[in-house]
């Protein structure tokens, strides 16, 4: 019966790790796929109101994204605290708008120029004035298809 | 001296930290969002060719002055009634032309689903939280009526039969078949909501 060696009491057996890159790499992946890198970095304040009657954007190469909102503090400065509007990366007047949906517009393939939708996501605390003039401004260059991106949420919070 | 057998092993024990780390980077950076928010059309900057003449009953006003409260039909009106009041005056059916309709068939309100405009004026102050919120009620208006006219006829919601009809993952056999429903239900309740020109006042 020598042959059944007694085992050592006392120390357990290690855990085998081996297969611990295995998992981290699967969330690696995971995650890498689902990441999608901003495009432009905020200068705007950006808190959007709530909604419940809202539809999902579908499809995000049909969409034109324009910012309005007070700069953020450190642009506060150079630019005040009067709500303005960042197209791409960088502020704009409304006379820009035209020209920069139009630019827009002509980068995406031609099957897609007709669909477009413009998503104006605008801060709440922002005055109607500057909107309208933005609506004005898509009118003119026939883009009128909007979405007013807002948060899901009871509406009547906005008023709080 | 004896020379070892084979090249010496790869230490792959650091193999796990490497792909942590990147795990990392990709966690701080990944922001999942997907957009949603109130479809709107705006007008057309020409103006149509014929003056077409609507009668003042078929047009519901709300006016938003720059303190947030609403002027609806000449009369001050919070804002939680304002749904309500949409509703009444969209499914009034005052000239009896229309049989679907469950409203009170005041003859001073709106003719007709297809005839009733909403009018939408604000001021330039007005705050965009406030806009957004008013817009969100008649919005509200039309598609609990248009989800009560789904519920009658198809036996489900408007608003859940458009958004598969939307979804680009949605076969298109079901599509096709959603078209026309859709179409139909919007035709009942077409969305007619006309925004002035802000008054600068």
């Amino acid at each position: 019966m020598a042959k059944f060696a007694k085992k050592k009491d006392g120390d357990l057996p290690a855990v085998s790790t081996a297969s611990l890159p295995d998992i981290v790499f699967m969330l690696l992946f995971f995650f890498m796929t689902v990441t999608t890198m901003k495009d432009s970095s905020l200068l705007v304040q950006n808190t959007l109101p709530n909604a419940t009657e809202i539809k999902k954007l579908e499809k995000k190469d049909r969409v034109i994204y324009i910012y309005v909102g007070k700069p953020t503090r450190e642009y506060q400065s150079v630019y005040g605290t009067e709500p303005k509007i960042q197209l791409n990366d960088k502020f704009a007047s409304v006379e820009e708008i035209g020209s920069y949906i139009l630019a827009e517009r002509a980068k995406k393939p031609q099957e897609l120029q007709n669909v477009l939708t413009t998503a104006l996501k605008v801060d709440k605390n922002a005055n109607m004035g500057l909107i309208s003039d933005i609506k004005q401004e898509l009118r003119k260059v026939n883009a009128l298809k909007v979405n007013y991106t807002t948060y899901e949420g009871n509406a009547f919070n906005n008023l709080q | 001296m004896p020379r070892r057998k084979g090249a010496p092993e790869v230490n792959a024990g650091s193999m796990a930290d490497i792909a942590f780390l990147l795990l990392i980077f990709f966690l701080v950076t990944t922001t999942i969002e997907t957009d949603a928010g109130l479809d709107r059309m705006l007008p057309p900057i020409e103006p149509p060719d014929t003056d077409v003449v609507i009668k003042q009953k078929n047009i519901f006003t709300v006016n938003i002055n720059r303190n947030g409260q609403l002027l609806v039909e000449e009369e001050l009106m919070d804002l939680r009634n304002l749904r309500d009041a949409a509703i009444a005056f969209l499914d009034n059916g005052g000239d009896g032309t229309c049989n679907y309709c469950r409203g009170r068939k005041n003859a001073s309100s709106s003719d007709n689903p297809t005839k009733a405009i909403i009018s939408l004026k604000n001021d330039r102050e007005t705050k965009y939280k406030t806009y957004i919120t008013v817009q969100n009620e008649l919005v509200g208006a039309y598609n609990d009526l248009r989800n009560r006219e789904a519920q009658r006829l198809f036996g489900r919601d408007f608003v859940d039969m458009e958004a598969e009809f939307l979804n680009p993952e949605t076969p298109s056999a079901i599509r096709d078949d959603l078209k026309p429903k859709v179409k139909r239900i919007q035709d009942l309740f077409p969305q007619k909501l006309s925004e002035a020109e802000t008054s600068s006042n």
